[in-house]
Formats: C-alpha cells, sequence, structure tokens
C-alpha cells in the first residue's frame, strides 16, 4: 500500500484508475437517477417529492464518509508524516463541504414540501449543519496558517478532534430533538422497505462515493502539480 | 555520564533553505562554545535544536546521555533573544515565577543581587530598560539551575558593566561544570572555542 | 503547576481587568435578547436557558486567543516548555486559569441574569450548576483553538468558528438541564453535560500539547 503512495507511483496509478472511476460513478448516477425519478413509483405517503431522497440520502452519506476519509488521512499525515496523506486531507476538506452543503440545500428542499418550512430543526439537519461548520473550520485553518507542514499538522490535529467529537454532537443533537418533540415534527422519511426504493439509493449512494473518489485523486493530483510548478519555478528564479 | 553535548551530522533546514549541512562538535563540561555567523545564518536554529524545539532533518543531538527532544530540554537553560518579560509583574515577581516553575532552589534576592537589579527589585517590567530587562533573563538563567546554558545573543542592549555581568555569569558557571553556548555577534569576553555558520 | 495558575490569574487581573469584559459581555448580550424578542416573560423564562448558555459561551471565548498567544509572543512559552512541567500539564494549567478568570465568574453572575430572564428560583440552580459543570469544557476546548491558532495573525477571528461548533454538545446539554427543571422532567442532561465536560478537560491538554510543540518548532 505504502507504494502508491510515493507521488510518482499515485500519480500513475491515479492516472490510470480515473477514466474507470470516472466512468463508474457516470454510469452508476446516470443508472441512479433513472431508476429514481423515473422507473421507481411515488411513495403512498409523500408522492413524488420523495425521490429528492435519491439525491439527499447519498449526499449526507458521502459527507459523512468524506470527514472520515479526512480524518484518517490526518491520522496518517500526523503519526507517519508522510506528505501525500496532508495533500489528501486537504483535498478531501471541500468536496466534503461540498457534499455537506448538498445534503443541506435538498434537505431543505425535501422539508418544504413535507413540513412546510424552509427549514427545520430536524436533528439530522441540525447534526449535519454543524458538520458543514467543522468543514469551514478545517478549511478555514488550512487557508490561515501560512507555513504548509505546520499547516498540515494543526489541520490534522482539528480533523481528529472533530472526528472525536462528531458522534457526540450527533448524540447530544439527536438528544436534543427527543427534548423538543412537542414543538416540532421530526423524522424525515418514512420506512422505505421497498427494494423499489433501496436499489435507486444503493446506485446512487455508490455513484455519489465514486464521484467523491474522482474528484479526491483529482484534486491531489493538481495539489502535486502545482507543488511541483511552483519549485520548478523557484528553481529557474535567479 | 559526564555532561557533555555532543552533535553528530546535524543538518537544518528551514523555510526550505539547508542552514547546515553535517555539522558535527562536542562541548565538554565547563567549557563555552561561542557561535558565530551573519543573520540568519542559522544560529538561533541551532540552540532551538539543541534545546528540542525543533527537529533537524538528519543527524544527532545529545547531552550527555540523553537523545530525545524534550528530556534534552529539561537539561538546557534559555536565554532566546526575547527577554519573556512581562509588562505587569515585577523584577522580584517574574524571578520568583521562574524559580517556582523551575523547582529552583536559588534565591531571587541574591540573584537580583548579581545582575545588581536589586533596587528595582519592585518595578514592574513595562519600565525596565531593554538593558535591565536582559539582565533579569540573566539572573533567570541563573535561577533556573540549569547545566546547559543556550544563549541566544546575550550582549545585545547591555551596557559595559552588564556585559562584564553576563561574561562573568558565564565564566562562574562553566567553571562548575556547566556548559555554555553562546550565539553572539560580539566577543564574549571568556574563553571560548569557536564555532562559525 | 499552581504557580503557572496563580501568574495567569494575576496577569488576568493586571492587563486584562480579569473577569470584569466577559461579565460585561454577558450581561449585555443577556440584555440585549429580550429587546430583540420581547418582554413577555413567560416567552423569555422559556429561552432563558438557551439564551444565558450561549452567551456565557460567547463571553468565555472573548480572551481565549490570548490564552498561549501572549506567552509565545514574549518567549516565555519557550521557557515554560523547557520547565520541568509537561506541556499537558502546562496546558491542563492554562484551562483552569482561564476557567478561573471567565467561566466560574460568569457562572457566578449567572443568577442574577437569569432574574432578567423571569427563571423560577430551581431553573436558576439548575442554570448555576450546568454552567459550573460546563464552562470548563468550554475552557478546555477553548485552550485547543487557541493553541491550534498560535502561529496565526488575526488568530482570534477564525477561532470561534473552530470552537463554537466543537462544544454545542455543552450548550445542548446545558440549557437541557434548566428545561428538565422547568418542564419538571429527569432528561438526562446535567450527567450528559458533567461526562461531556470530564472528557473535554481530560483530552485537551493533550491535543493542545501537541499543538502548542507543533508552533514551538517555527
Amino acid at each position: 500500500m505504502l507504494r502508491y503512495a510515493n507521488p510518482a507511483r499515485f500519480m500513475q496509478l491515479s492516472a490510470a484508475l480515473l477514466p474507470w472511476l470516472s466512468g463508474a460513478a457516470a454510469a452508476l448516477i446516470a443508472l441512479g437517477l433513472y431508476l429514481g425519478l423515473v422507473a421507481a413509483p411515488p411513495d403512498y405517503q409523500q408522492g413524488d417529492t420523495v425521490r429528492i431522497m435519491f439525491i439527499h440520502v447519498p449526499a449526507a452519506w458521502v459527507a459523512m464518509m468524506a470527514y472520515g476519509v479526512m480524518a484518517a488521512a490526518s491520522l496518517i499525515g500526523l503519526v507517519w508524516r508522510h506528505p501525500l496523506a496532508d495533500v489528501a486531507a486537504k483535498a478531501a476538506a471541500p468536496l466534503g463541504a461540498a457534499f455537506t452543503a448538498l445534503g443541506l440545500i435538498t434537505g431543505s428542499l425535501w422539508g418544504k414540501p413535507m413540513w412546510g418550512a424552509w427549514w427545520v430543526w430536524d436533528g439530522r439537519l441540525t447534526s449535519f449543519l454543524l458538520l458543514l461548520f467543522l468543514y469551514l473550520g478545517y478549511i478555514a485553518l488550512w487557508n490561515a496558517i501560512e507555513d504548509e507542514t505546520r499547516a498540515a499538522r494543526a489541520a490534522a490535529i482539528l480533523a481528529l478532534v472533530g472526528a472525536a467529537n462528531l458522534p457526540i454532537i450527533e448524540f447530544s443533537v439527536d438528544w436534543w430533538t427527543t427534548l423538543h418533540q412537542g414543538e416540532s415534527i421530526v423524522r424525515a422519511g418514512g420506512p422505505l422497505i421497498s427494494a423499489v426504493f433501496l436499489w435507486p439509493l444503493f446506485a446512487m449512494a455508490l455513484g455519489y462515493t465514486l464521484l467523491f473518489f474522482v474528484l479526491w485523486l483529482l484534486r491531489i493530483r493538481t495539489e502535486i502539480f502545482e507543488r511541483r510548478a511552483r519549485s520548478l519555478m523557484l528553481e529557474g528564479a535567479p | 555520564m559526564p555532561l557533555r553535548v555532543e552533535i553528530a551530522s546535524l543538518t537544518a533546514i528551514r523555510g526550505g533553505r539547508v542552514l547546515f549541512r553535517d555539522l558535527s562538535f562536542a562541548v565538554e563540561a565547563g567549557e563555552a562554545l561561542c557561535v558565530e555567523g551573519a543573520n540568519g545564518s542559522g544560529k538561533t536554529s541551532l540552540l532551538r535544536l539543541i534545546a528540542g524545539f525543533l527537529a533537524p532533518a538528519a543527524g544527532a543531538i545529545r547531552i550527555g546521555d540523553v537523545a530525545e527532544a524534550e528530556e534534552r530540554g529539561k537539561l538546557v537553560g534559555w536565554l532566546g533573544h526575547q527577554d519573556a518579560v512581562k509588562p505587569q509583574m515585577t523584577v522580584r515577581e517574574t524571578l520568583a515565577f521562574f524559580a517556582q516553575l523551575y523547582r529552583s532552589d536559588g534565591e531571587v534576592g541574591d540573584a537580583m543581587e548579581a545582575v545588581g537589579l536589586a533596587p528595582l527589585a519592585d518595578l514592574p517590567g513595562q519600565y525596565l530598560s531593554a538593558g535591565q530587562k536582559k539582565r533579569l533573563a540573566l539572573a533567570r538563567l541563573s535561577l533556573c539551575d540549569r547545566p546547559v546554558w543556550l544563549i541566544d545573543e546575550p550582549l545585545a542592549s547591555l551596557d559595559a558593566s552588564g556585559k562584564r555581568i553576563a561574561a562573568e555569569m558565564i565564566a562562574a558557571h562553566c567553571g562548575q561544570g556547566g556548559i555554555a553556548l553562546v550565539a553572539t555577534h560580539e566577543p564574549l569576553g571568556v574563553g571560548c572555542a569557536r564555532l562559525s555558520l | 503547576m499552581s504557580a503557572l495558575v496563580l501568574r495567569d490569574l494575576s496577569l488576568a487581573a493586571r492587563a486584562g481587568g480579569g473577569a470584569a469584559l466577559a461579565l460585561a459581555f454577558f450581561a449585555m448580550v443577556a440584555t440585549l435578547v429580550p429587546l430583540g424578542v420581547g418582554s413577555d416573560l413567560a416567552l423569555l423564562a422559556r429561552i432563558a436557558g438557551g439564551v444565558l448558555w450561549v452567551a456565557a459561551a460567547l463571553a468565555a471565548l472573548l480572551a481565549l486567543d490570548r490564552l498561549f498567544q501572549a506567552d509565545f509572543d514574549d518567549g516565555s512559552l519557550d521557557l515554560i516548555a523547557l520547565s520541568p512541567h509537561s506541556l499537558e500539564a502546562v496546558s491542563f494549567a492554562k484551562i483552569v486559569a482561564h476557567w478561573l478568570a471567565t467561566g466560574l465568574p460568569l457562572a457566578i453572575l449567572s443568577p442574577l441574569l437569569a432574574l432578567l430572564f423571569g427563571l423560577p428560583a430551581p431553573a436558576i440552580l439548575a442554570l448555576f450548576v450546568s454552567l459550573m459543570i460546563g464552562t470548563p469544557a468550554i475552557s478546555a476546548v477553548g485552550a485547543l483553538g487557541a493553541s491550534l491558532t498560535l502561529s496565526i495573525r488575526r488568530g482570534g477571528l477564525i477561532l470561534p468558528l473552530l470552537v463554537l461548533p466543537l462544544i454545542s454538545p455543552a450548550v445542548i446539554f446545558g440549557a437541557g438541564t434548566v428545561l428538565a427543571v422547568l418542564d419538571g422532567l429527569h432528561n438526562g442532561a446535567l450527567p450528559l453535560l458533567g461526562a461531556f465536560s470530564l472528557a473535554a478537560c481530560a483530552l485537551s491538554p493533550f491535543a493542545s500539547a501537541a499543538a502548542v510543540r507543533l508552533n514551538l518548532a517555527s
């Protein structure tokens, strides 16, 4: 595994993988969209608006997974001091933030027909909002520290603390929704027992995941190219 | 194991620049080493490496038989080019704080006498001149009672009598078997080996 | 270690007016909210727990960026790091000092402000206890934020963004404690708050020390 961490090897491997991953991602998302938006029947309770779920839930899943990727890369960077791990963590953050934002927006769009409001303080949405802030803080920290190595380590510490805190935050928000249950209607989505709903969901989830990896690999490659370009420029200077 | 500072094949890289490469030397108990070099040549970095704040790009540093960075730090008496004097704390309070923090047996009064700050004992730091703050730092250094002194530009902002006091303190410290590594632009007035970066 | 705590406390008193700034901010926010939402005491009593908790959290954040920064800037942190004490112990001492200078005074003032919101006496007690137990968590997480942002110019701006999401459980449980008393329930908020505070205080010194080490190497 560590063989592929070397930048040159990584560049070769990622260049080889990218076309396949992109193709698979595109195909799965297309499949998922077809199954979800066209083939699947409307929900008996929510009608057609349930279809937003196929865009919302996978986005939420990837948003969480991205944080896991970021935290794992941070840990590797912190313990083994591998520069590629730092780049990987940095690259994952804006993607995670974007998927979180997508989850929030689609959740809000889903909420309007469901609960009649653009935003509800639903447990899941609220946890998500906090997750978005965790991402933003992480990105801000990277940008604020000038020295790359120091920024990487500081951000890694923050990512790990956030990862440890994330289950606690979710638990506390869940607990909070039970506390305030009388004042708002919670729990998005009905029971999804029908296979007709599960297939598009899986396809979209897998498609989004692959999409994340494609974009992530692209961002890492871009960062490596940028660093190379910078060293070349510095070497060429008198 | 007797006290000695040992540097082996030390390479330091800061901000992408190689400060020095493959540096090796040793300083025995009772010796002083003056580190000379232009600004930016790495004198401060060398001291910070020995103190364990920085990690070297290559090479090893030992004090006695202690190699690990943070453990080495516990053997170091530090006088950096920042004076670490709080404007709101008096001379006596500053010294008392560090004496307590370093669990020192030294007497604050004696330390103040030695550097000529006794009359200013209850003056808050904000009223001290640069030279007086440097003397305060010297007093603190001796109070902290550490075997290896790492000193960055001790003579800066000191007047003639202050410089004499600094030289005497370093000589006394080495005379008692301590080690002093001093980064300095000017001649110290103490017999010391010289290292140019 | 008590030397460091005492020194930080006396510096806070001499340099920054001690807890005065945080207390004034706390009181000001508590005053602004009724101005914003209206003087209906029934409503105010309902939101008091949350409002006062948020106000206390913000007030505690005020002086945080100086927690390590002042010592870092004047070279004291170098000397402290070389002392016989571990950086973890130093971080813990800083957390204690910060709490004594901000969290504790805020908790003590809170009953007075709770009166402005028409909270009944048992709820005021709950608020006071929750702040006493919960504000250490704010100091602990705040210390982590302060140590991470040490080298940043104007790092004080990014500090709240880092710290506030991480202390959201404390706000939730803290306000929940007050609500429990108002509604006559046992919702387990206080033990949860205690657990969170304990965990934060136990873990933050390690993370903060790592961040301090990182910044000393610059």
